[in-house]
């Protein structure tokens, strides 16, 4: 997984609440069963001026010559809610997402987030507002800066926002590192709960 | 309805279930609050299990311990009789074709297609027993959270994390916060847990449960059989929650006993000694309780394009102030759903009903539906579908001479699957057709492209089918 630590980009809004992940990679375009190739259904349902067809609807955000080489997306609450669909996070990232400001996630998206170096931020819905309300303003000049060490975001006139986020999951964006590895190495600790556990809940555990 | 937050100085010892259940699979703290936790089922279905397969085979990785991982094929597979590996789904046969090799050679038990075990994910775990009380249980799937209604911690995740727990048999979860459901008051005829959900995300909204494990409880809860329970959870995924669950009882160890996977003899005595203190303790402190407090529940339908969007089936498409919503959300709902403020919900004329998906197509739904249907006949003009949730459920109908009663009602009687819960460029019921889906999201599309999705109860579905709007089921019991 890609390392995050600090990115100054373009960022565009698209703040409706509730967008789920069928909005964002309709299941029309999961053709492949792939985990890439799905840059060019992202957000297919709006981006496009027909179902299925590839002809931009010039009045979609991402479609705007100002917002090219975006890299942050500003979103409503409960973003990503709906399917547990990772290809989701793979689209954004794929599309060059590298962080969604919202005021709140789905749980799964969120997790999914975490697992494949994009940066979940939450911030409240006044604060994703106002913020843009400056992006919109000139968003080639006005990025926004995400700062992960600081876990911060910084407009373009040096306006922080703080936000939280788990120490864990801010280890893992920082590291790049892969999870599996990382859990092997307690492979001592799975072990011997799994021996007290068959002692204890021996039906848990199955004959091949 | 009332909402209190409790202090925490009452009761150290005092555990709630959800609490009992993360203590005993703790398998190491991580720091910063994040523990690895063992996981004790995995399932996966055909749209996301070849990915993760898959990305473990070229990473050389084996899984753990593949007696303790299930694949099914329901999502996109065909559910017309006759069916194969063919499958209207673009793409699909080749991942369906990829999914049964990849099963096959990770040596992980898959119910295939024509299998007998076949169905929806979280219809045939509990009918095989596969989900436990106590377990933790995960798949790629959002409605994993159904299964909590065996007293189980089962919730969705992605294909990553389920690469995972496949590979190392555990994922690194934080442990969420705990919330208690309490709904009392009676289920009068005509109304089913669907009612019960709809009314919970209505009152709380779609975020209301963001963050938390939801402990259902209190009257209405208790009387719901197993089934019904499986129903509540369902949509816990509809409400933000990280799942749901319900303390195990009586009635989920008598539906349990001899299953495939339930533990038998010596074991089971076992098994249901510790299932027995799968409770919240009486002074357990929740971080957040909610009471839905009725005399009656009614039978609920959804008039937009969220689960919040939900109104009693004798109501009206609220205006703006009732609805609940941001003026954005509202006017778009209205528009994608093409309807007015103020119209009776029972005006809406339908073009759709579809009976079916891991919220409602269970015997106990089709049981409830063919009553409606016995001797009716679908109104003119409404294509009407039944899908059973599972191979089993099929065969039990049919035995029951329930697929009679909805074929010659003018219903289309499937084999089972996730069908048309959800569009994946298969079957769909068309551009801006109107339905009564006793499915658990109506969000734009969700159907297929523009269709315009009520969700209701099984049973709402049958009523309105046959009026040819939408319709109070309790005008049609006998
Ligand atoms: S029935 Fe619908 S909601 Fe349930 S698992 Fe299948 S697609 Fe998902």
């Amino acid at each position: 997984m890609e390392k995050f630590e600090r990115l100054t980009a373009v960022a565009a809004p698209l703040l409706h609440a509730n967008i789920d992940t069928d909005i964002i990679i309709p299941s029309r375009e999961m053709k492949s069963g792939k985990k890439t190739g799905l840059a060019e259904g992202l957000f297919a349902g709006w981006r496009y001026t027909q179902i299925g067809g590839r002809e931009p609807n010039p009045k979609f955000v991402l479609n705007k010559p100002e917002y090219r080489n975006v890299r942050i997306l500003l979103a409503g609450e409960n973003f990503g809610c709906g399917s547990s669909r990772e290809h989701a996070v793979w689209a954004l990232h794929e599309y060059g997402f590298r962080s969604v400001i919202a005021p709140s996630f789905s749980p799964i998206f969120y997790n999914n987030c975490i697992r494949n170096g994009i940066v979940p931020v939450r911030l409240p819905e006044g604060v994703v507002r106002a913020l843009a309300g400056k992006v919109e303003q000139a968003p080639q000049d006005h990025k926004l800066t995400i700062d992960l060490p600081a876990q911060e975001v910084i407009a373009h006139d040096g306006e922080r926002h703080r936000f939280e986020i788990d120490e864990h999951h801010k280890e893992m964006l920082l590291s790049g590192l892969d999870e599996i590895d990382l859990t092997l190495t307690k492979k001592a600790s799975i072990d011997a709960y799994l021996a007290a556990d068959r002692a204890r809940r021996p039906w848990i555990y199955l004959e091949p | 309805m009332q909402e209190a937050r409790i202090n925490t100085h009452a009761g150290a010892a005092a555990r709630t279930l959800f609490d009992k259940i993360w203590a005993d699979h703790v398998v190491a703290e991580l720091g910063g609050g994040t523990s690895l936790i063992a996981i004790d089922r995995v399932i996966l279905h055909e749209r996301t299990g070849a990915i993760a397969l898959r990305e473990l085979a070229q990473a050389g990785r084996p899984i753990a311990d593949p007696a303790r991982a299930f694949c099914t094929m329901d999502h996109i597979v065909e559910t017309l009789p006759g069916r194969a590996d063919a499958t209207r789904v673009p793409g699909g046969e080749a991942l369906i074709k990829e999914t049964r090799e990849r099963a096959k050679a990770a040596g992980i038990r898959l119910f295939d297609i024509n299998a007998p075990e076949q169905g929806i994910v979280h219809v045939i775990s509990p009918e095989l027993g596969i989900v436990l009380p106590g377990v933790t249980l995960v798949c790629p799937d959002s409605h994993t959270c159904t299964q909590g209604a065996f007293g189980a911690f089962a919730w969705g995740i992605g294909t990553t994390e389920a690469e995972h727990a496949l590979a190392t048999g555990t994922l690194r979860v934080r442990k969420p916060k705990t919330m208690r459901v309490t709904f009392e008051g009676k289920l009068g005829p005509g109304v089913s847990a669907k009612d019960l959900s709809l009314t919970l995300i209505s009152t709380y909204g779609s975020a209301g449960g963001n963050g938390y494990v939801v402990e259902f409880a209190g009257s209405a809860v208790s009387e719901l059989d197993v089934e019904g329970r499986l129903t509540l959870c369902n949509m816990a995924t509809e409400f933000s929650a990280v799942t749901g669950l319900i303390a195990p009882d009586e009635k989920i160890f008598d539906y349990l006993k001899g299953r495939r996977f339930a533990p038998q003899g010596e074991l089971w005595e076992r098994a249901l000694s510790y299932w027995r203190t799968l409770q919240s303790d009486p002074d357990a402190v929740f971080d957040r309780e909610l009471t839905l407090q009725r005399d009656e529940f009614v039978p609920m339908i959804t008039w937009g394009t969220s689960p919040q969007h939900a109104v009693p089936v004798t109501g009206r498409v609220p205006s703006f102030e009732e609805s609940g919503a941001t003026r954005e959300a509202y006017e778009r709902a209205l528009k994608y759903m093409g309807i007015e403020p103020g119209t009776p919900m029972s005006s809406l004329k339908i073009n759709g009903a579809f009976i079916g998906s891991c919220t409602n197509s269970r015997i106990s739904d089709l049981r409830r539906a063919a009553a409606v249907l016995r001797g009716r006949r679908v109104a003119p003009g409404v294509r009407a579908i039944c899908v059973p949730g599972s191979q089993s459920v099929k065969r039990q109908a049919e035995a029951e001479g329930l697929d009679r009663i909805f074929r010659e009602a003018g219903f289309e009687w499937r084999e089972s699957g996730c069908s048309m819960c959800f569009f994946a460029g298969g079957e769909s019921f068309g551009f801006q057709e109107r339905v009564v889906s006793s499915t658990n999201r109506n969000f734009e599309s969700r159907q297929g492209p523009q269709t315009r999705t009520h969700i209701a109860s099984p049973e709402t579905v049958a009523a309105s089918a046959v009026a040819g709007h939408i319709a109070d089921v309790r005008t049609m019991l006998g």
